[in-house]
C-alpha cells in the first residue's frame, strides 16, 4: 500500500512519470524490446535525435514513432531519462533551424503539446531525417488531416471491466427518483431529429407534450431546450440547463418557451420564481442580440428572475491559459510569482465558475427555487456550472464511477464539443474552436478536492488520467462533438472506454481518507485566498517543482491503516486461538465477526 | 508556565452583573432594552490577576452569514487582559472542554497581544491614544495575533464608557515599568515547579550540564568546550551564563571585549562541521584601538582556522542579508492584509489578492531567510565548513538563520520538545531582545520602529517561529570585522553554483542526507500559511474541509491502531475478555471547520459565503472578451 517505494518516484519528472504511467496502464512491456507497445500499435520508424531538455541540457537519445506515442530513451550511460508522450497530444509541429544554422545538430524541430509543455529535438542533417520525422509525425498526430483513423480505433486493448456500461441515462435517472409525478423521460430525440447535439433521452415536465417540445425548440440556440439535469431528493427543485432563447434585436417572445419555463417552475409547487442563471458577462449577453441569441426578459417572463453570471467565453480562458503556460514552462516566474498568477486571470476564471456552480447549488438546496442554466449554446460554461452544482449537491458524483457518470451525463452526452474543443486529430493549431473548458472544469474539481480533503473518493491521480486521455485518441470516451457523431462512428463498438482502464484499477485512483456522507453539501470557499494553481498538473513536467507524493500525512495515514489491518489479523487469529483453548465458544462474546463491523465503520 | 492549573484560578472575583444575548441589530435594540434578561457570566481570573475595569451593556459585534449581529455582556480591563463576558460562554463551555491547555479564551485579548485600538466617531475611525476629550461610540481592537474585535459602547453608560476606555488605553499603551509586567505577580501566585530531564523535557540550556547534554548529543565535544566565565554574567549580561567555545580559546579572551569577537558554537554536523556565531567588535575610530583590535581577531582566527577545525566561512549577516527594516515594513504591510473588519473589506481585497500579497514582500522575505539557510546548510553539510555568523549582537537574524538550519539538519529540532529547546538554545539564551522586540513595556518612542519576524517554516512542516526585531543604532551595518575577514567570503556565483547543485540533487534523489530537510523555495511553493493568518476570518472558513479534515482522520486512525495495540496486549497477557470499546474522544471531522483548533465555529449555518465583488478589468483581452463563443447560424430562425 503506502510503501516506501511510492515514495521514492517522483512522479512528475518526465522520466518517471512515463514509467510509472507505462506500469500502471498495465501495457505489456518486455524489458528487452525497445518500445512499449498497446495492443494495436505498430512502430512506424525510430531514428537517433538530441532530445533538448530544457531542464538537463541536451541528450543523446533514441526517438521511436509509432502510430500511438512518441517514445524517447536516453542513449546516455547517466542519464535513464524516457519520454513517452501520445501523439495525440500535440497541437503543433515546426521546424526550427536549418541550414543556416551552424553545427551538425542543427535541424531541430519544437513539438507544441496540449498538456504545457513543449519537447525540442536536434537531428542530423544526413538523410533528411528531421524531414522525415516531421511528416511521419505530422501524419500520425494529425490523422484526420490525412484520412486516417483516429488511434482509438485501432486500439485493441482488453480490459476485464467494460467502461460503456459505466453511464446507463435511464439507471441514472432513475437513481434520481425519475420519472416522478411531475417529469417524465421522453425519447423524442432518439433519432436526433429534435436536437442533434443531444443526447436521446431527455428528462422534461410531465405536462409538456412531444409538441411543446418541439415548439420550444425553435425558440431556443440550436434547439437544445431546457430539459432536466438533477432533481433534489427532498424539496424536488431541479436543475435545468439549455442554451440561450432565440430573442435578437427585435426582442422576439415565444409563448410557447414562456409557458415552458412556467410548467418548470411549477414542479415543485413553490410558488416563488424560476431563477435563470445565465452564465455570461451582461453584456456579452446583451451582445448576443446582435447574432440572434439573447437572455430572458422580465416582460416576456413574469415568473422568473434572471441572474448574469460573468462567466467569460471560450477565448478568453484560451488566452488565460496560454499565459498560464508563459510562466509555468519551460521555467517558473520566479521573482514577481503571484503578480505574474494574477495576470494571468486563470485563477480569477475558476473564481467565477466556483462562485456560479455554488449560487446554482445553494438556490436548489435551499429549496426556494428551481434553477435554469445556460450561456450561449449551453455546452461549455452550461455544463461547467450544472457539474459543479451537481458534485457540490449530491455525493454520489463524489464517488470514481459517480464522477464517471457526471462526466458521461453533462459533459459527453449532453454536447460538450470536445472534438472541436480540444482539436482531436486536427492540425489547425490556431483553430478559434478550442479551449480548455474541460481542463478548468477539472481544475475547479481539483481546487474542492484540496478544501475538502476527505470527500472525494478519487484522488489527484484520477483527474490527472482523465485529463491525460483527454488528448491522448486512445480512447473514445471524448471523441467527437456529440452523441449523434459517436453513435455514426460506433464508438461504443470500435473503441475502448477510458473508464475500462480506470475502473480496472480503481485502487490506484483511490482517496484513502475518503470518507462517504450521504445528502452532505460542499461549498467551497470562492475566495482567491483559498484558490491555488494546480502546480501538480501545470507544472509536472519541472523536476524542480513537484510536490512530496504522496504527501507526509497521506503516507503516514496509509502506515497506519497497515497496522491496523495487520493488528485485525492477529487478533483474528489470537480470538482463534484461544476460542479453541476454551473449548467454549458460545461464552465467547468476542468474536471475529464483532471484531469487523467496529473497524469498518469509519468506511 | 503559564497555563497550568488555570481554569477556575481564584482571584477577586467581583459579583456578577447582568448580561443578555441578542440576536437584533444594534438598530433595533431599543425596544428590546426592557426585556434584558439576567444571567450571572463569572470572569475567570488567573492566580495573581486582578480587576482593573468594567464596563456593562456593552455590544461584541459577531461576524456571521456576511451580516454582522451583536452579542451584549461586559467588557473587563485586568492587569492581564481584556476580556468580554457575553452569554455564549454556555454555549462555548462544550468546544472549550475539548481544549484543556487553553489558557486565553475566545473573548479574551491579552494586554501585551493588543496592536493597534480604533474608535469610531461619528463612523469615522480613528486610532485612540493618550488623553481623550471624547468618547467613541465604538472600540475596535486590532490584535497582534490578528484577532479584530469590535465593541458597541451606545448603550453603555457614559460613565463606564470613559472608564473602560481609559482603562484599555492606559494599560496597553501607557509605558509600563518591567516590575508591572504580570508574569512576575502571576509566578508570585501560581506554584511552579517542574523537573527537568533533559531526555523528556525542554532543555533550557541556563546549567552548564544542558549545554553538555547538547555538545555530546552532536558529538560537538570533541573541539568544543562549554565554559563558565559569565557565571553571574561577570563578563557580559548580553551572554548566557554558561555557553561553549573552540576547546583551545582561553577563556580571558572572552573577557576582552565583553564577549564581543568570540566564536560561539550553536551546533555540531555528523560531519564535525559547525555553526558558530559571533557579535562584532564595536566600531572604532582611534588607530591605536583598531590595531588591538586586529590582533586580537587575528588570534581568534588562528585558533579556529588550524586543524582540527574546519576551513571557516563567514557569513555577515548584518550587511549581507536583510534588514531589520525591511522585515518590520514587510511584516506591518503583511499583516494588515489579515486584519479585517467585515465581510466587504474581504472580497473588496479578494480580487487583488496575489499583488497584495506580492506588494508587502513577506513570502519573498521568507524564501530569502529560507534560501540563506540552505546555503549555510549546503556549505557545512556538501563542503564539510565551518559557517561563522556574525552580527552587530549576534542576537537577531543570527537567531533566526541558526535556528533555521538547525530545523533542516538536526531532526531532533522537529520534535516538540526538541523545537521548545531550540527556541530556548537560540532565541532565549542567544540573547534574542523580545522585551524590546516586542516593545512588551511600550516605549512609545520607539514604538514605530518595532520589528518583528515570524516564519511558517517549511512546506511540509509549517512550525511557528517568531522572532520580534526592534530597533537598531541607524549605523548597524559597516563594522571592522566584516571587512576584515570578507577575503574568506566565496565568490556569489561559485555559491549560486554550489547552491542550486546541492538544492537540486536534494530534491530529485530521495537519499537520506542524515535527516536532512530542504524546503522548496520557488515562487509556487511558498504560500500563505493559511492556518495561522486566516484562523480569524470567518469568510475564509471552510466548513467541514481544510487540513483539519485530513489530520483528524489521521488521528482517528492513531486512536484505533492504539486500541487495537492495547486489545493484542491484554490477550497475550490473559484470557480475559476486553472490556467494551472506549468512546471515542474525537469529534466527527465533519463538523470541523478550517479554522478548528483556533476559531470554533463561526458560522452556524451551512449557508455558502458567496463573493460580493465583481469582476476586474481584463485589459488586454477586452478583445476576446466581446466575441461571439461560436458562430450562431440564423439560418433556420
Amino acid at each position: 500500500m503506502a510503501s516506501a517505494s511510492t515514495s521514492k518516484y517522483n512522479s512528475h519528472s518526465l522520466e518517471n512519470e512515463s514509467i510509472k504511467r507505462t506500469s500502471r496502464d498495465g501495457v505489456n512491456r518486455d524489458l528487452t524490446e525497445a518500445v512499449p507497445r498497446l495492443p494495436g500499435e505498430t512502430l512506424i520508424t525510430d531514428k537517433e535525435v538530441i532530445y533538448i531538455c530544457p531542464f538537463n541540457g541536451p541528450i543523446k537519445g533514441r526517438v521511436y514513432i509509432t502510430n500511438y506515442r512518441l517514445y524517447l530513451r536516453s542513449l546516455e550511460t547517466d542519464s535513464a531519462l524516457i519520454l513517452d508522450v501520445p501523439l495525440g497530444v500535440i497541437s503543433r509541429i515546426e521546424k526550427m533551424g536549418g541550414a543556416t544554422s551552424r553545427g551538425e545538430n542543427s535541424y531541430g524541430l519544437d513539438i507544441t503539446c496540449k498538456d504545457m509543455r513543449n519537447l525540442r529535438f536536434a537531428l542530423k542533417q544526413e538523410g533528411h531525417s528531421r524531414r522525415d520525422m516531421f511528416e511521419i509525425l505530422t501524419r500520425y498526430a494529425f490523422p484526420l488531416a490525412h484520412s486516417l483513423p483516429l488511434f482509438a480505433f485501432l486500439n485493441e486493448e482488453k480490459f476485464n471491466v467494460d467502461g460503456w456500461t459505466v453511464y446507463n441515462p435511464v439507471e441514472e435517472y432513475r437513481r434520481q427518483g425519475l420519472p416522478n409525478h411531475h417529469w417524465r423521460i421522453t425519447f423524442i430525440n432518439k433519432c436526433y431529429e429534435l436536437c442533434d447535439t443531444y443526447p436521446a433521452p431527455l428528462v422534461v415536465p410531465y405536462r409538456a407534450s412531444d409538441d411543446d417540445l418541439r415548439r420550444v425548440a425553435t425558440f431556443r440556440s440550436r434547439n437544445r431546450i431546457p430539459v432536466l439535469s438533477w432533481i433534489h431528493p427532498e424539496n424536488k427543485t431541479v436543475i435545468v440547463r439549455c442554451s440561450q432563447p432565440l430573442v435578437g434585436m427585435s426582442g422576439k417572445r415565444n409563448k410557447d418557451d414562456e409557458k415552458y419555463l412556467d410548467v418548470i417552475r411549477e414542479t415543485n409547487k413553490q410558488i416563488s420564481k424560476l431563477t435563470i442563471y445565465d452564465a455570461r458577462p451582461s453584456v456579452n449577453a446583451v451582445a448576443n442580440k446582435a447574432t440572434g441569441g439573447g437572455y430572458e426578459s422580465d416582460d416576456a417572463y413574469h415568473n422568473a428572475e434572471l441572474f448574469f453570471l460573468d462567466i467569460h467565453n471560450i477565448h478568453v480562458m484560451r488566452e488565460s491559459l496560454k499565459k498560464v503556460k508563459d510562466i509555468v514552462y519551460p521555467n517558473v516566474e520566479e521573482s514577481h510569482w503571484l503578480s505574474s498568477l494574477e495576470s494571468t486571470h486563470w485563477l480569477e476564471h475558476i473564481k467565477l465558475v466556483l462562485t456560479g456552480a455554488i449560487q446554482v447549488a445553494d438556490k436548489v438546496s435551499s429549496g426556494k427555487s428551481s434553477v435554469l442554466v445556460h450561456c450561449s449554446d449551453g455546452w461549455d460554461r452550461t455544463a461547467q456550472l450544472t457539474s459543479l452544482a451537481m458534485l457540490m449537491l449530491d455525493s454520489f458524483y463524489r464517488s470514481i464511477e459517480g464522477f464517471e457518470i457526471l462526466v458521461q451525463k453533462e459533459w459527453i452526452s449532453f454536447g460538450h464539443k470536445f472534438a472541436s474543443r480540444i482539436g482531436h486529430g486536427d492540425k489547425n493549431h490556431t483553430d478559434a474552436d478550442r479551449s480548455p473548458i474541460f481542463l478548468q472544469f477539472i481544475d475547479c474539481v481539483w481546487q474542492m478536492s484540496k478544501q475538502f480533503p476527505t470527500a472525494f473518493e478519487f484522488n489527484e491521480q484520477f483527474l490527472i488520467i482523465i485529463l491525460d486521455h483527454l488528448y491522448s485518441c486512445r480512447f473514445g470516451t471524448f471523441l467527437f462533438n456529440c452523441e449523434s457523431a459517436r453513435e455514426r462512428q460506433k464508438v461504443t463498438e470500435r473503441t475502448v472506454s477510458l473508464w475500462s482502464l480506470i475502473n480496472s484499477n480503481k485502487e490506484k485512483f483511490k482517496n484513502p481518507f475518503y470518507t462517504k456522507e450521504i445528502n452532505r453539501v460542499l461549498y467551497p470557499v470562492a475566495s482567491m485566498r483559498h484558490l491555488e494553481l494546480w502546480v501538480n498538473y501545470y507544472i509536472r513536467w519541472n523536476p524542480r517543482i513537484k510536490q512530496q507524493q504522496p504527501n507526509p500525512v497521506e503516507q503516514r495515514y496509509m502506515e497506519l491503516l497497515a497496522l491496523r489491518d495487520e493488528y485485525i489479523k492477529r487478533l483474528e487469529e489470537l480470538q482463534l486461538a484461544n476460542s479453541a483453548k476454551l473449548s467454549d465458544p458460545p461464552t465467547s462474546p468476542s468474536s471475529p465477526s464483532q471484531m469487523m463491523p467496529h473497524v469498518q465503520t469509519h468506511f | 508556565m503559564l497555563g497550568k492549573g488555570v481554569v477556575g484560578g481564584g482571584g477577586g472575583t467581583k459579583g456578577p452583573k447582568p448580561s443578555f444575548v441578542s440576536y437584533v441589530r444594534p438598530e433595533e435594540i431599543h425596544t428590546n432594552e426592557k426585556e434584558v434578561t439576567e444571567k450571572e457570566v463569572t470572569l475567570h481570573l488567573l492566580p495573581g490577576e486582578q480587576l482593573l475595569c468594567e464596563a456593562s451593556t456593552v455590544l461584541k459585534y459577531v461576524q456571521e452569514d456576511s451580516c454582522q449581529h451583536g452579542v451584549y455582556g461586559r467588557l473587563v480591563c485586568t492587569d492581564f487582559k481584556i476580556a468580554f463576558l457575553g452569554d455564549d460562554e454556555s454555549a462555548l463551555d462544550n468546544d472549550e472542554t475539548q481544549f484543556k491547555n487553553k489558557v486565553i479564551g475566545e473573548n479574551d485579548i491579552t494586554l501585551h497581544c493588543v496592536d493597534q485600538i480604533y474608535g469610531v466617531f461619528d463612523e469615522k475611525k480613528k486610532t485612540l491614544f493618550g488623553q481623550l476629550k471624547k468618547y467613541p461610540e465604538k472600540l475596535i481592537i486590532h490584535c497582534k495575533d490578528l484577532r479584530v474585535f469590535q465593541f458597541c459602547l451606545r448603550y453603555t453608560k457614559e460613565e463606564e464608557v470613559k472608564r473602560i476606555v481609559s482603562g484599555i488605553i492606559h494599560h496597553t499603551q501607557a509605558p509600563k515599568l518591567l516590575k508591572r509586567l504580570f508574569l512576575f505577580s502571576y509566578a508570585t501566585a501560581a506554584q511552579n515547579n517542574t523537573v527537568t530531564d533533559p531526555k523528556n523535557h525542554t532543555v533550557m540550556f541556563d546549567t552548564l550540564k544542558d549545554w553538555c547534554w547538547e555538545l555530546e548529543r552532536t558529538k560537538g565535544n570533541m573541539k568544543y568546550k562549554a565554559v563558565s566565565v559569565n557565571e553571574g554574567y561577570k563578563v557580559c549580561e548580553r551572554l548566557p551564563a554558561y555557553f561553549v567555545v573552540p576547546t583551545p580559546l582561553p577563556e580571558e579572551n572572552v573577557q576582552r571585549f565583553q564577549g564581543h569577537g568570540i566564536p560561539i558554537w550553536c551546533w555540531s554536523c555528523h560531519n564535525g562541521s559547525a555553526l558558530l556565531k559571533m557579535s562584532a567588535l564595536p566600531k572604532e575610530q582611534d588607530d591605536g584601538i583598531l590595531q588591538i583590535q586586529k590582533s586580537f581577531l587575528d588570534g581568534i582566527y588562528k585558533t579556529i582556522h588550524r586543524p582540527p577545525y574546519e576551513i571557516v566561512k563567514t557569513e555577515d549577516v548584518s550587511s549581507n542579508f536583510l534588514s531589520l527594516q525591511e522585515i518590520q515594513t514587510a511584516y506591518s504591510k503583511f499583516k494588515q492584509l489579515f486584519l479585517i473588519d467585515n465581510s466587504t473589506e474581504f472580497w473588496d481585497t479578494d480580487i487583488k489578492w496575489f499583488s497584495l500579497l506580492e506588494s508587502s514582500s513577506w513570502l519573498d522575505i521568507i524564501r530569502r531567510c529560507l534560501k540563506k539557510a540552505i546555503e549555510i546548510t549546503e556549505c557545512m553539510e556538501a563542503q564539510n565548513m565551518n559557517v561563522l555568523l556574525l552580527e552587530e549582537n549576534a542576537s537577531d537574524l543570527c537567531c533566526l538563520i541558526s535556528s533555521l538550519v538547525q530545523l533542516m539538519m538536526d531532526p531532533h529540532c522537529r520534535t516538540r520538545i526538541g523545537f521548545q529547546s531550540l527556541i530556548q538554545k537560540e532565541w532565549v539564551m542567544g540573547g534574542h531582545c523580545f522585551l524590546d522586540r516586542c516593545n512588551h513595556l511600550r516605549q512609545n518612542d520607539k514604538e514605530e520602529h518595532q520589528r518583528q519576524l515570524s516564519l511558517p517554516l517549511t512546506q511540509s512542516k509549517s512550525s511557528p517561529k517568531r522572532g520580534f526585531f526592534r530597533e537598531e543604532t541607524d549605523h548597524l551595518i559597516k563594522n571592522l570585522l566584516g571587512k576584515r575577514i570578507s577575503k574568506l567570503i566565496n565568490s556569489s556565483d561559485e555559491l549560486q553554483d554550489n547552491f542550486r547543485e546541492f538544492y537540486d540533487s536534494w530534491h530529485s534523489k530521495s537519499t537520506d542526507y542524515h535527516g536532512l530537510l530542504l524546503p522548496h523555495i520557488e515562487g509556487p511553493e511558498i504560500k500563505v500559511w493559511a492556518q495561522r493568518y486566516l484562523r480569524w476570518i470567518p469568510e475564509a472558513q471552510i466548513l467541514g474541509g481544510g487540513q483539519v479534515a485530513t489530520m483528524s482522520k489521521l488521528l482517528e486512525m492513531m486512536e484505533e491502531v492504539q486500541s487495537l495495540q492495547e486489545k493484542i496486549d491484554e490477550r497475550h497477557h490473559s484470557q480475559q475478555v476486553p472490556q467494551a470499546e472506549a468512546p471515542c474522544l474525537l469529534r466527527n471531522s465533519a463538523r470541523l471547520s478550517s479554522l478548528f483548533p483556533f476559531a470554533l465555529l463561526q458560522r452556524h449555518s451551512s449557508k455558502p459565503v458567496l463573493p460580493t465583488s465583481g469582476w476586474k478589468a481584463l485589459g488586454d483581452e477586452d478583445d476576446l472578451a466581446k466575441r461571439e463563443d461560436e458562430f450562431v447560424d440564423l439560418g433556420d430562425v
